[in-house]
């Protein structure tokens, strides 16, 4: 009936080995928590069955139709039998406690499955720019509306993207790890407002910051639509993350680490400098990782502060700079199926962008516990 | 009349042992009617006491009765808690540390602190953590020099033969015992004339405590030492004198009675100061 053979008895001969005898084979850890052949059954038993039923009642029965329909009434149908049968001959709390089990791996494989299908759609729906190889070598000047998929690229969208995110990390880095450090290690009843504005600022709608920066960069300072202004706008986005994660990883440096460091006659500059800020390191990488997630999607604040382009621009004070985002919109927009697929295309990449980066924030993270 | 066994787990035969001749390298280190509040609760009422180069001062006495404030205001640790107050003078070599023009940092220099609950930085390797106080009070040193100093340091703290094949592994990884005398090497560094120690041994296990009570020991002569310590065995090893503080129901701390360790062990005039010795509370 089960897997496991049963142990040999002492004194049987059996295999000639005793397990429990010095001079024998090693023990083998028992297996526990196996499921029985009550759960799988009634398991199959309730997913066959739902499905022959919703089957019977959405198709045959009812004038209905539509596959999510169906999904939603064969996932309820799949509960309801399932916790009947699982009330022959088991007690309440086993009952409840399977209904809960599937309802809770219900949300989770919906939540997976809307994840990965919004990810494998924008693959394989820019898989005809992707696949090229001028996709990732050339820029889109003087690429025609009707122009075929081997024609032009986003090389121009990356390097805009890549110098506006630089620019907007050397700006948000420094003054979110700053005002982390203020939050914290100066702290006073100022520091509370300053929370509380870093984290009003984290809810920020994204139209804003551009809206700001156009305002205050190029109705009143004059500038020019660029990448420069782009990137600010950026910078105002990633600045309430850092700031709020940053501030996070540094309360939990323990404070005797500060008072070890004071007592060898340490200044509280040095301090924060030598002992607090490398023990959070791993936290602030994790920080600024956030705040670059956060920023390579961002669209709204680059349209209106920079706009659009399609010639490879490496200058962030002089002409426009496309981005990734920026460079998706303006194509999916177009209503031109080339260049569409070419949206999807950097879409891919920006979804592939995204993805490293959160993994890169995991390792820095995952480091830190491990000492 | 009652005369006040001694408890026997106290070593009298080693308290009884003549002092060697010594030339101390520490400093003095006086402090003066020392009061302390939190706020507007008073801790500490008109404190003195007197610790000498070339000896281990033991402070001792229940818990809340002021002997760790007392000891963060030695070197200046009290005044980081903001509502903190003191009144008083600490004197090293006579002069005033809270004297106005003192360099806080200069002053905590001189006067290191090793904590009770061991405190490597776990950013740095072993040797780092040993010269931590260099680099963090900005003293350029040579890479000889440098490398010399660790191995002197942790040969002074009792943890050199344990490490020095491993000096540049994380000082996190070293067990609670050896973390300590890290500690106690780091303090070194920076060559204080005073060390405090603030129930050094209270999270480590009897070898250890052994190891750092033996360290003690040897450091004697080399630094002004001050001890506090709920382990009256350990006092009565480790120390030359001790001070019995004692905070009476609402009333701040005091120094009921302070001398040789020897006189207060087995000679305590008052009579509180023996039921603490002998166990009776506390």
């Amino acid at each position: 009936m089960t897997l496991l053979s049963p142990p040999p008895m002492p004194g049987t001969s059996g295999t000639g080995v005793n397990p429990s005898h010095p001079d024998g084979a090693d023990d083998q850890p028992r297996t526990v928590g196996r499921l029985t052949q009550d759960d799988i059954a009634s398991l199959v038993a309730a997913f066959v069955g739902s499905l022959a039923l919703t089957w019977l009642v959405y198709f045959q029965l009812l004038p209905l139709s539509g596959k999510v329909g169906f999904l939603f009434c064969w996932y309820a149908a799949f509960l309801a039998v399932y916790g009947l049968v699982s009330s022959f001959g088991n007690p309440r709390p086993v009952v409840v406690d399977r209904l809960w089990g599937a309802a809770v791996a219900g949300a989770a494989g919906v939540v997976f499955f809307a994840v990965l299908s919004v990810a494998i759609y924008t693959l394989v729906k820019g898989e005809g720019a992707w696949i090229h190889g001028n996709f990732w070598t050339h820029d889109m000047a003087g690429v025609g509306p009707t122009e075929t998929l081997t024609h032009g690229g986003i090389t121009h969208a990356v390097a805009g993207s890549l110098i506006e995110l630089a620019i907007a990390t050397a700006v948000s880095l420094p003054l979110g790890i700053g005002t982390a450090i203020y939050m914290v290690e100066i702290g006073g009843r100022f520091s509370t407002v300053v929370r509380t504005v870093v984290e009003a600022m984290t809810a920020l709608p994204d139209i804003l910051a551009g809206l700001f920066i156009y305002t205050v960069l190029q109705l009143g300072l004059g500038f020019q639509r660029n990448g420069f202004c782009a990137a600010m706008a950026l910078s105002i986005m990633m600045l309430p993350i850092i700031a709020r994660s940053a501030d996070v990883s540094l309360r939990v440096v323990a404070g005797g680490l500060r008072e070890a460091s004071l007592a060898l006659g340490a200044s509280r500059w040095a301090t924060v400098w030598r002992v607090v800020l490398p023990t959070a390191r791993s936290g602030l990488a994790t920080a600024v990782i956030l705040g670059l997630a956060r920023a390579v999607g961002e669209t709204a604040p680059v349209l209106i502060t920079s706009g659009a382009s399609t010639f490879f621009n490496t200058n962030p004070l002089k002409n426009p700079m496309n981005s990734l985002p920026l460079f998706i919109f303006s194509s999916v927009r177009s209503g031109e199926p080339t260049y569409i697929t070419r949206g999807f295309g950097a879409a891919s990449v920006l979804l592939v962008l995204v993805v490293v980066l959160f993994i890169a924030a995991r390792l820095l993270s995952r480091e830190k516990t491990k000492r | 009349m009652t005369t006040i066994a001694p408890p026997p787990t106290i070593d009298l035969a080693r308290l009884e042992e003549p002092e060697p001749e010594r030339d101390p390298t520490g400093a003095q280190l006086d402090a003066v009617n020392i009061s302390a509040w939190f706020g507007t609760n008073k801790v500490l009422d008109r404190v003195s006491l007197s610790m000498p180069p070339g000896t281990v001062s033991a402070l001792i006495g229940p818990s809340g009765c002021g002997k760790s404030t007392f000891l963060r205001i030695l070197n200046r640790m009290h005044e980081s808690v903001p509502s903190a107050k003191l009144a008083g003078e600490v004197q090293l070599n006579g002069q005033d540390i809270y004297a106005p023009g003192q360099r806080i940092t200069e002053t905590r220099k001189r006067i290191g602190m090793v904590f009770q609950k061991p405190n490597p930085f776990p950013a740095m390797s072993i040797a780092e953590n040993v010269v931590a106080g260099l680099k963090l009070t900005g003293a350029k040193v040579s890479r000889s020099a440098k490398e010399a100093l660790i191995e002197d340091c942790l040969q002074r703290g009792g943890l050199w033969a344990e490490v020095k094949d491993r000096l540049d592994r994380p000082g996190g990884a070293l067990s609670g015992g050896q973390q300590q005398r890290l500690c106690i090497a780091r303090s070194l560094a920076v060559s204080p004339d005073v060390l405090l120690m603030d129930e050094p041994c209270s999270a480590l296990d009897p070898t250890s405590t052994r190891r750092i009570e033996e360290t003690i020991a040897m450091l004697r002569d080399q630094v002004t030492i001050v001890i506090v310590t709920h382990n009256m065995q350990q006092a009565a090893r480790v120390s030359q004198q001790c001070a019995f503080f004692l905070a009476e129901q609402g009333t701040p701390g005091v120094i009921v009675e302070s001398g040789p360790t020897r006189d207060i062990f087995e000679r305590p005039r008052d009579q509180r100061t023996s039921d603490y010795v002998n166990g009776r509370f506390g």
